[in-house]
Formats: structure tokens, sequence, C-alpha cells
């Protein structure tokens, strides 16, 4: 009795809550142009960026910063999960093998999807993807490891060290862009050396765009893993 | 209504349907599995809608990684939700 009107309030409240959402929403006109800044953005991105895809260009050129922030913040998330399982030593206690279906599948997959990841944030500004999506393939792969083999751990101290060296390389790429063009995360590759300006569409092109994407793809995917790692070992009483 | 767009609903039902699932259901390994399924048909809405990027780190984390993770933490507690005594709420009381 309780529970069936305790289960009716609701269902009346989220329907209140949805109409009026509806009624808000239906009065905004959707796929018209609204603001003049994507327009800027698609007339201008080739010859300002030098990348294909506006996407990519948006998220790493003309808001570079934000895109630091994100990179922090999954640090931080990555950190956060690091010390609340720190502590106690932990080992991998999983006592079954993963099936023949899972042991060999993993073999023959997980070294293609590692290169697919890789694929997806090396050709950030030409295709769709970019360094969050290869990073989290990468992981993907890590994952599969972990679940078909008993004895298998990412090396540890290896991808440590690339996490701290592709950090800080994301803050010296732009400082290098401050040291040189007057604002942090300027895009010295592009705009002062005018590297690769009639190869536009092809890999080498899209000014610093591909370096800062294999480093955000590097930190995202080690990061990831190591979340992996942390939540899949248990501790060890002894 | 062409056919493009019945895709579209059926997606979007089967979404709904997979979330009211994860929620309802009290084994709590098949809820894990419900809400990944919620995030598999979004990543396929977002490429039908045109967004690829989005489509790949949904497929990516919200299918893969986030149900791997709490696929784990089931694997550490317990399977089935307990049944919690229902207390009559606030304004049941008054």
């Amino acid at each position: 009795m309780v529970s069936i009107l305790k289960r009716s309030l609701a269902i009346i409240t989220l329907l209140i809550i949805g109409y009026w959402l509806a009624q808000g929403l239906s009065g905004v006109p959707f796929g018209q142009d609204k603001m003049l800044v994507g327009q800027y953005y698609l007339n201008h991105v080739k010859q300002q960026t030098g990348a294909v895809n506006a996407v990519t260009a948006v998220v790493v050129n003309y808001r570079g910063f934000d895109t630091l922030g994100e990179v922090t913040v999954l640090f931080i998330a990555s950190t956060g999960v690091g010390a609340l399982l720190w502590g106690q030593r932990r080992k991998r206690t999983a006592r079954t093998e993963g099936s023949i279906v899972l042991t060999t599948g993993t073999r023959l997959l997980a070294p293609f999807v590692i290169l697919f990841g890789a694929y997806i944030f090396i050709h950030g500004h030409l295709t769709p993807g970019g360094g969050f999506p290869g990073g989290a393939t990468i992981a993907t792969a890590f994952l599969l490891l972990y679940m078909a083999f008993t004895v298998y751990e990412i090396p540890h101290r290896a991808f440590e060290k690339t996490e701290g060296i592709v950090g800080m390389g994301y803050v010296i790429v732009g400082l290098i862009g401050l040291a040189i063009g007057g604002y942090f995360l300027f895009d010295w590759i592009w705009q002062t050396w005018h590297l690769g300006t009639n190869n536009i569409g092809r890999l080498f092109s899209g000014g610093f765009i591909p370096v800062i994407y294999t480093i955000i793809g590097l930190k995202v995917g080690t990061e990831l893993s190591g979340i992996i790692d942390n939540m899949l070992k248990e501790e060890v009483s002894e | 209504m062409n056919c493009i767009t019945c895709i579209d609903y059926i997606i979007i039902a089967v979404m709904i349907i997979s979330a009211i699932l994860a929620v309802e259901w009290r084994d709590l390994l098949a809820a894990a599995v419900g809400m990944a399924a919620v995030s598999l048909f979004a990543s396929i809405l977002f490429f039908i809608l045109q967004a690829p990027d989005v489509a790949m780190t949904e497929a990516a984390i919200g299918a893969a990684l986030s149900g791997a993770i709490f696929i784990f933490a089931i694997k550490r507690t317990q399977r089935f939700e307990t049944e919690e005594e229902e207390r009559p709420g606030w304004w049941v009381r008054w």
C-alpha cells in the first residue's frame, strides 16, 4: 500500500517535471544558427588550424585550455582511486583462467585493439575521434588482457613514468606557445613554423593537434588502465 | 515517417526498456548488463545522429569500461539486492 502510494507519487512528480521540460524546450528552435561563433569556426578552421576535422580543432586548438582542465580532472580521478585503495599489499587473486574463447580471442585481438586506439588518436585531426576515445580504446585492450590471464599485470613503472612525462609534455607544449606566440597553448607549429601548409588533409598537418592528441591519448590510456588495475587487485592478508 | 526515423524510435524504446529493467532487476549483475545496454544503444543513436566521436567514446567508456568496473564491484560485494523494509515516507506519517 505504502509502496504503491510512494511509487505513484514519484511517477506523478516525474510526469510534471517532464511536461514542464518539454514545454520549455519546445520553444527552442533546434538546428538553426543561433550563435555566430559556430559558423566562424567552420569558415576559418582550415587556414587557422590546418585541421580537416573541425571538432578536434575546436577541442584542442580554440578551447585547448578546457581540454587541459579535462585531463587534470581525469588525473585527479585516477589519483583518487589510487589513494582510496592505497596501503595494503595488493595482488591479483583470480583463480580461474579465462575460457579458451576469451584467451585465444584476446591473444589475437589485443594488439589490434591497441593499434586501433593509436590510430584514433594519431588521426584525430583528420577523422572522427581523438585522444579520449583512443585512450579509452587502449584501456579496453588492457581490460581484455586482465580478464583473460590470471597473472597478467600492466608494467607499472613504465606506465607511471609515461603518464608523468606526457602530462608535463602538454604543459610544455603550451609554454613553448607562450614563449613564441604570446599566449598559453599558442599553435606554434602551424602559425609560426607553417609546417604542413600545403599538406592539409594528410597526416603531417594540423599544427600541434596531432602532438597534443598523442599526449592526451597516452595519458588517458595509461590512467584508465591504472584505474582498472587498482579496481581488479585484491588485498592479501598475511 | 520514413524508415530511418522508425529505427530511431525503436532504439529509443529499447533504451527506455533497458533503463527500467536496470533499475528494477534484483540481480545486480543483470542490472549492470542492462546499464551497459543503455550505453550501447545510446552510442548507436549518436552514430545515427552523425556524432561519431561521441559514439566512439560512449561505446568504449559507457559500455565497456564502466560496465566492467560495476561487475568488479559486484564480484567484491554481493550479487543480489537485499530486501530492505519499506518504511512509510514523511508524507504518509503525518
